[in-house]
């Protein structure tokens, strides 16, 4: 019998000032239900710029899976209250990661 | 806000441009941008081809910087110059540091569409298109305003939802 995997613990910071993070949110659900992960995944408001200072908050939204960012290229931005920019493999920017980002990271 | 407001700011070109110096446009849009935000970046190279396709018919669009670059750096002035050179842009970038321009257009989000017609009239304000993703767009609104305005019709949508970042506005 396969030994069970123990479920990521996966959070979700965001910032209400941009308008991504639903449509970031909602794609991390889909991955994570794809993939029959059962994991509770742990929401974060960040509000001010201390905080974002002292999460280590590099834009909104920022994905963390066991402690991990899913996109460590951009996980040592200055924190700030911004959207964040994922760097897409054709060369574009999105405000999004991709689903394969997501995949990769869980 | 109904008509374009007096400017008269910096560009990235090293001049000074004021509302006046556009007197020759048949069509002045002005967008609210900036240098850091992914929404922008998503559609600055449209913002480009909308210059380069509709400038031979007398349509200037420029693009005003209000953010406040102590709290975001990425938006200074010589982050615009640099980003400005790197991506090619096609149309004028202006900033706007007392963000005067930002609270004259009462503008909340980069990008901000506001289209004003030969007599500098407000005629349509929103967003580029429908989509970041370029190949996910299927409403073309400013193309739609600027075609329509200049051949002398009214823009089939005059105002959309802008979908971006805030203006980053000094506290």
């Amino acid at each position: 019998m396969e030994p069970q995997r123990r479920a990521p613990k996966v959070e979700f910071l965001y910032w209400e000032g941009c308008p991504s993070h639903p449509e970031a949110l909602e794609l991390l659900q889909e991955v994570l239900a794809a993939r029959g992960i059962d994991a509770r995944v742990e929401l974060r408001e960040v509000t001010s710029q201390g905080e974002a200072e002292a999460l280590r908050f590099p834009g909104s939204p920022t994905i963390r899976v066991d402690g991990h960012d899913i996109d460590p290229a951009g996980a040592d931005a200055r924190p700030a209250l911004n959207c964040r920019i994922y760097h897409l493999p054709d060369g574009t920017v999105s405000p999004v990661p991709t689903r394969e980002q997501l995949e990769e990271a869980l | 806000m109904t008509t374009a407001p007096q400017f008269d700011l910096e560009g990235v070109d090293g001049q000074r441009h004021s509302l006046d110096d556009y007197a020759d446009a048949d069509v002045l849009v002005l967008i609210q941008s900036c240098n850091h935000c992914p929404y922008v970046q998503a559609w600055e190279d449209r913002m480009s081809a909308i210059q380069r396709d509709y400038g031979d018919r007398g349509v200037r669009l420029v693009a005003v910087n209000s953010n406040d670059a102590d709290a975001y750096p990425e938006d200074s002035f010589e982050e615009m110059r640099s980003r400005a050179e790197r991506r090619g842009f096609a149309f004028d970038y202006l900033y706007d540091p007392s963000q005067g321009i930002a609270r004259a257009l009462d503008a909340e989000r980069t990008p901000e569409v506001f289209l004003f017609d030969r007599d500098r009239r407000l005629r349509y304000h929103g967003a580029i298109d429908d989509s970041r993703n370029e190949q996910a767009v299927t409403q073309h609104y400013l193309r739609a305003a600027l075609d329509a305005v200049l051949s002398g019709s009214e823009p089939p949508v005059a105002e959309t939802m802008p979908v971006g970042c805030t203006v980053k506005w000094r506290r």
